[in-house]
């Protein structure tokens, strides 16, 4: 349950760029989240909207776009993605695996009004 | 009103990680070696933390904070009660220590006392791998009575760990505890991290975890 810190982080970020363009209001907020970054569930939205009350942020909706992880099997060579818990290559049953991406945590860009 | 698109690109945490470097610097200027130790809550961090004292004591000053949900000062006072200065940190609630807590933290320790300071994070598999502190070396404790599947269930905290300790060993004849898939999980997230299965109980695997921290201390105390 870190969700108010991270949505306090996510008005910083957001405030600030908007700002810097010269936004009178934003209107949509696109973050990144990868499977093996840190667990970020819907309340963010609800701590959205008391946090950003009185900001330029008011209003604007959250976007979240969920990023599997990509796994390479050291075994058979292939590239799978990764949803759910870690599990053994889907080709070959391996575990012999290297993990590529999934740590992602970013917020992406902003949608503006001038 | 026209509508813009502005790219962002920017770490959701890099305030947090601004203040982890600070901390950073300040221990390296002091020649500390850091540690910040997470686990699930029964998992055995302040056992691990006073037989790590206990056995560097001769040697090595160690510090530690510690990280508290409520403020109960229980793991801080047997800290205190080994001789070591300890500090205790509630969060509030909050399910894990970010950086400037941390800072906070340290602002109440004799930095220039010290070798190690220990960090005992709040007891969860979640939220602390997501906030850098700063810190040298994360250390995971793991334990066998949790079960052997949790680098599966919770791949985010096995990332980018410097050592992890499976605790509890001595339970091992009691509960089903599959080593092979335990390790098989851990060498996928992170390859080749230091392993240190050991008993707080028994004492078992405690002087290959001390040594290994020990030789960190010395090559920082190099470096300075």
């Amino acid at each position: 349950m870190h969700e108010l810190s991270v949505t306090e982080n996510i008005l910083n970020i957001a405030t600030s760029h908007a700002q810097k363009a010269g936004a009178k209001t934003v209107t949509d907020i696109y973050i990144v989240i990868g499977r093996l970054s840190s667990i970020v569930d819907d309340s963010i939205q609800f701590y959205w909207d008391m946090i950003s009350e009185n900001t330029i942020c008011f209003g604007a909706k959250l976007h979240f776009e969920r990023r599997p992880a990509e796994i390479l099997c050291l075994d058979c060579n292939q590239k799978f993605s990764l949803n759910a818990e870690l599990s053994p290559c889907p080709h070959c049953n391996s575990m012999s695996l290297m993990v590529l991406s999934g740590e992602e945590f970013w917020l992406d860009s902003i949608e503006i009004e001038k | 009103m026209e509508s813009h698109r502005v790219t962002v690109v920017e770490k959701i945490f890099s305030a947090n990680d601004q203040v982890a470097s600070i901390n950073r610097q300040m221990f390296d200027r002091a020649g500390i070696f850091t540690i910040n130790i997470m686990a699930s809550p029964g998992a055995g961090k302040t056992s691990t933390i006073l037989q790590t004292i206990r056995a560097l004591r001769p040697a090595f000053r160690i510090g530690v904070i510690e990280g508290d949900t409520a403020p109960v000062t229980i793991d801080a006072d047997k800290v205190i009660a080994e001789g070591m200065p300890a500090v205790q940190i509630n969060t509030g609630g909050d399910c894990h220590l970010d950086a400037p807590m941390l800072q906070a933290g340290l602002a109440q320790l004799p930095l220039e006392q010290l070798d190690i300071i220990i960090v005992e994070n709040v007891g969860n598999l979640i939220c602390p791998a997501a906030f850098n502190l700063g810190t040298h070396a994360n250390v995971l404790i793991a334990s066998v009575p949790e079960g052997d599947d949790k680098p599966y269930k919770y791949p985010g905290i096995y990332r980018g760990l410097d050592a992890l300790i499976l605790n509890k060993i001595d339970l091992l004849p009691y509960v089903p505890f599959n080593q092979e898939y335990f390790r098989q999980g851990v060498e996928v997230l992170n390859p080749g991290v230091a392993f240190f299965p050991l008993s707080c109980q028994s004492g078992e695997g405690i002087s290959a975890w001390t040594d290994w921290l020990a030789a960190r201390v010395a090559e920082q105390k190099q470096r300075k």
